[in-house]
């Protein structure tokens, strides 16, 4: 399926083709299309007259970006220092069991996404994951199933 | 008086014509809607309450505001009923009926939605009298309670913009500068930075333009003061930078926060919107001449730009990289202009300071610093959540009075402060009072405020480890001994936590300390092993016995540990069995369970779901 680039676009003029706003441009496609396509960041580079390379450089730096297509649902679990000590990356392993993936990666029928991130803001709560927006804190290995099974395919 | 106003005296009158429209009698319900809360059921709570009001006509006889982060998170979701201050802790959306007929209607109070304090036992009815609260002095975060932050007008009714007609109608910018100076106030983003001398080589710097930054990037993992008070406060943050923007001559900043907070994003965004609307933001503020436009900035995610030239660069849209220091971002910052980039909580102390004066402000704290601190109490402690202390207190005041001390059994260890850039204090040294110089002494440092607390289970060596493999991924990689020396530390790290570790390791993690901190470019690579060596320095057996005896004292690194199931105490009720993601665990209902190491994947589901304490880590 060709790429529609008209909300790329309609993103670099809202920004008035600002080069200082690459990064908040970036980040709008990412919250639109999910990821970066390449033809995006390549549109991006001719719309703001900026060397691909600088905005590969910017895309690739910031964890915000990713250039593959991310899962319908991304599965975040916070390893900050106040989870992990109360056990944030076993939680982490166990998704990575569970899902069949690792820390980053996609599964296969681009259901979920796995991330293990530095740190959600709600330490008092850990250990801590949030699936899409909702948070859920005092997260035990016992408590992920059910939670996951919410967003499995068949229970759409 | 209507907006926008057009001088400081409107503001004063629709301040005065605000504070007369409330009624001190009438019954308001506050609740806290910040993030923590929200995750454990907030929102649904503030929609229930909503309902029930409107479904029996109280609207007209009761308040319902839901606020910021009160900073009790433990026992969210909170309600607190105003004028008598009662307090309900771990609401549900079931109690909401019965809390409005009795409490809020007649009056009576509700026993089991008590806090019930776990030293005393005993049942606590008002939000000030709980020693989470009593023990705290709460002028930066108190109001946080107070407001809707999605009102300017609930702000300005508490006195909010006072400070900035105080400036505009009676003070020049030196006299303000003066003011902080004198205030002794020092920067809260970690640093300790003088807040004031900074202000002051600002305005003396020559440049086309000068810019503020306000940096909510709040990036120490364990830390999350500063996404409470943007939460919650977003206008006292504005106020701050009003005063900062007249006092070092500057028209224009950047609010730069973390794009992981999106209720900070967009309650600062409202904030924004609704000063301009008042007349407080944009040209001509308060018909005065000054002009000040705020605009945020979404950080993309990197921990590095946390580090003030790291930020300027991402702010131009460049990758953010830091530079050398010896260019000062006071004369040469964001777009090579005069700059002034402080934290959340310091501008949030800038009204304070200004409008109640040095004097009161520098009755606070100790002698190198002075007022109070936010810090995020966590980790293994019963009463997690934000709390705002004078400097000089002690980490066993925090830990014990305000945090209730540690759950369960388990013996306390360590407290690590500073985030990746800090380190782990001992037991022995809780009565250290905590200031931005003692902390430095003791090998840790202040930090953004992040107090994590650790016990026996804890394991140093893999604290080490993980701040090192943090840090690793972090670093931007720009400067040589940042991206290799923590290459090579997380390398010799990983290998004690996994039993490999050799004799000599720990003087080359010192040696390799040694390097980084004279030969980084910045902030983040200098002080990189201070976890590093904290540990080394309180925890040497530790990392001994990894070394020598291939043993964790913790129980806790994996490589070094094996599970199993004692027969004796199994029951075989199977939860173990259910809890295992690798069926490692077989056995009969009723018959003592079996545990197969070889496939086993130490998560400790078992370990957590046994309810007899039946596996045994060795």
């Amino acid at each position: 399926m060709p790429l529609d680039l008209q909300p790329v676009c309609e993103i670099i003029k809202k920004h008035d083709f600002k080069r200082s706003s690459l990064i908040d441009i970036l980040q709008d496609i990412q919250a639109e299309m999910h990821y970066l396509p390449q033809k995006a960041l390549i549109q991006v580079s001719k719309s703001l007259d900026i060397p691909l390379t600088r905005v590969y450089e910017v895309a690739t730096f910031f964890k915000a970006f990713s250039l593959e297509p991310k899962g319908k649902h991304t599965v975040k679990v916070c390893v900050g220092t106040a989870c992990h000590v109360r056990g944030g990356a076993r939680v982490l392993s166990y998704l990575e069991n569970q899902l069949g993936i690792k820390s980053g990666g996609t599964t296969e029928d681009l259901s979920f996404s796995l991330e293990g991130v530095n740190c959600l803001g709600a330490c008092a709560l850990g250990p801590v994951m949030v699936v899409d927006h909702r948070y859920y804190g005092h997260i035990h290995t016992n408590k992920i199933g059910p939670i996951l099974k919410k967003y499995q395919p068949e229970n759409r | 008086m209507s907006p926008p106003l057009t001088s400081p005296t409107e503001l004063r009158t629709l301040r005065q014509s605000l504070q007369r429209s409330k009624d001190g009698n009438r019954p308001c319900i506050t609740l806290c809607a910040g993030t923590g809360c929200q995750a454990i059921g907030a929102s649904e709570v503030v929609e229930e309450f909503k309902r029930e009001i409107k479904e029996r006509h109280l609207e007209e006889k009761i308040d319902l505001r839901a606020s910021g982060c009160h900073g009790f998170c433990e026992r969210g979701p909170l309600v607190v009923i105003r004028p008598e201050m009662i307090c309900y802790v771990n609401i549900e959306t079931s109690d909401v009926s019965q809390i409005l007929t009795e409490t809020v209607l007649n009056g009576k109070v509700i026993d089991h939605l008590l806090y019930r304090d776990p030293l005393t036992k005993e049942k606590i009815v008002h939000e000030q009298d709980i020693p989470f609260y009593k023990f705290q002095r709460r002028i930066v975060f108190g109001s946080n309670g107070e407001i809707d932050p999605t009102s300017i007008d609930d702000y300005i009714a508490i006195g909010g913009y006072q400070a900035l007609e105080k400036v505009l109608s009676d003070m020049t910018p030196e006299e303000v500068i003066r003011t902080i100076k004198g205030s002794g106030l020092r920067g809260r983003g970690g640093a300790g930075f003088p807040t004031g001398e900074k202000w002051e080589a600002c305005r003396k710097a020559k440049g086309k333009e000068k810019f503020l930054i306000c940096n909510a990037d709040e990036g120490d993992p364990g830390a999350y003061m500063d996404r409470s008070l943007v939460e919650g406060n977003p206008h006292r943050i504005i106020e701050g930078m009003i005063i900062g923007a007249y006092a070092i001559g500057s028209e224009k900043g950047y609010v730069y926060v973390r794009n992981e907070y999106p209720l900070a994003v967009s309650n600062m965004r409202r904030a924004i919107d609704q000063a301009k609307d008042y007349g407080l933001l944009g040209g001509n503020i308060l018909g005065t001449g000054l002009n000040f436009t705020l605009k945020i900035n979404r950080g993309g995610g990197a921990f590095v730009c946390g580090e003030s030239t790291a930020l300027m660069a991402s702010l131009e849209g460049r990758v953010g990289e830091p530079r050398a220091k010896y260019i000062h971002t006071v004369e040469h910052g964001l777009w090579d202009q005069p700059t002034t980039l402080n934290n959340v909580e310091t501008w949030a102390n800038v009204p304070i300071i200004i409008q109640r004066g040095t004097d009161w402000y520098t009755s606070i704290g100790t002698e190198g610093s002075k007022g109070t601190k936010i810090f995020s109490l966590v980790g293994k402690v019963n009463n997690t959540g934000l709390v705002e202390v004078p400097m000089g207190i002690t980490l066993r005041e925090i830990v014990y009075r305000i945090g209730g001390g540690i759950p369960g059994e388990k013996r306390l260890k360590a407290v690590q402060t500073g985030g990746p850039s800090g380190g782990c204090i001992p037991e022995r040294l809780l009565d250290l009072p905590v200031d931005f110089d003692r902390l430095q002494e003791a090998g840790s440092m202040m930090g953004s405020g992040g107090l994590i607390v650790m016990d026996e289970e804890n394991c140093m060596v893999d604290m080490a480890r993980y701040f090192v493999s943090f840090l690793q991924e972090e670093s931007c990689g720009k400067c040589t001994p940042c991206r290799e020396g923590l290459q090579q530390m997380g390398e010799i790290l990983t290998l004690i936590c996994e039993g490999n570790g050799r004799e000599g390791d720990i003087e080359l993690l010192r040696d390799l300390s040694r390097t980084m901190i004279d030969t980084s470019l910045c902030g983040l690579g200098s002080t990189a092993s201070n976890p590093v060596l904290s540990t080394i320095r309180y925890f040497s057996e530790e990392y001994e016995a990894h070394i020598r005896d291939r043993r964790c004292p913790a129980r806790f690194c994996k490589g070094l540990i094996f599970f199993s199931i004692d027969p004796e105490k199994c029951t075989g009720c199977g939860a173990c069995l259910k809890a295992c993601p690798v069926d490692a665990i077989s056995g009969e209902k009723k018959e003592p369970h079996r545990l197969d190491g070889e496939r086993c994947i130490k998560c400790r589901a078992c370990y957590e779901a046994c309810k007899f304490e039946a596996v045994t880590i060795q």
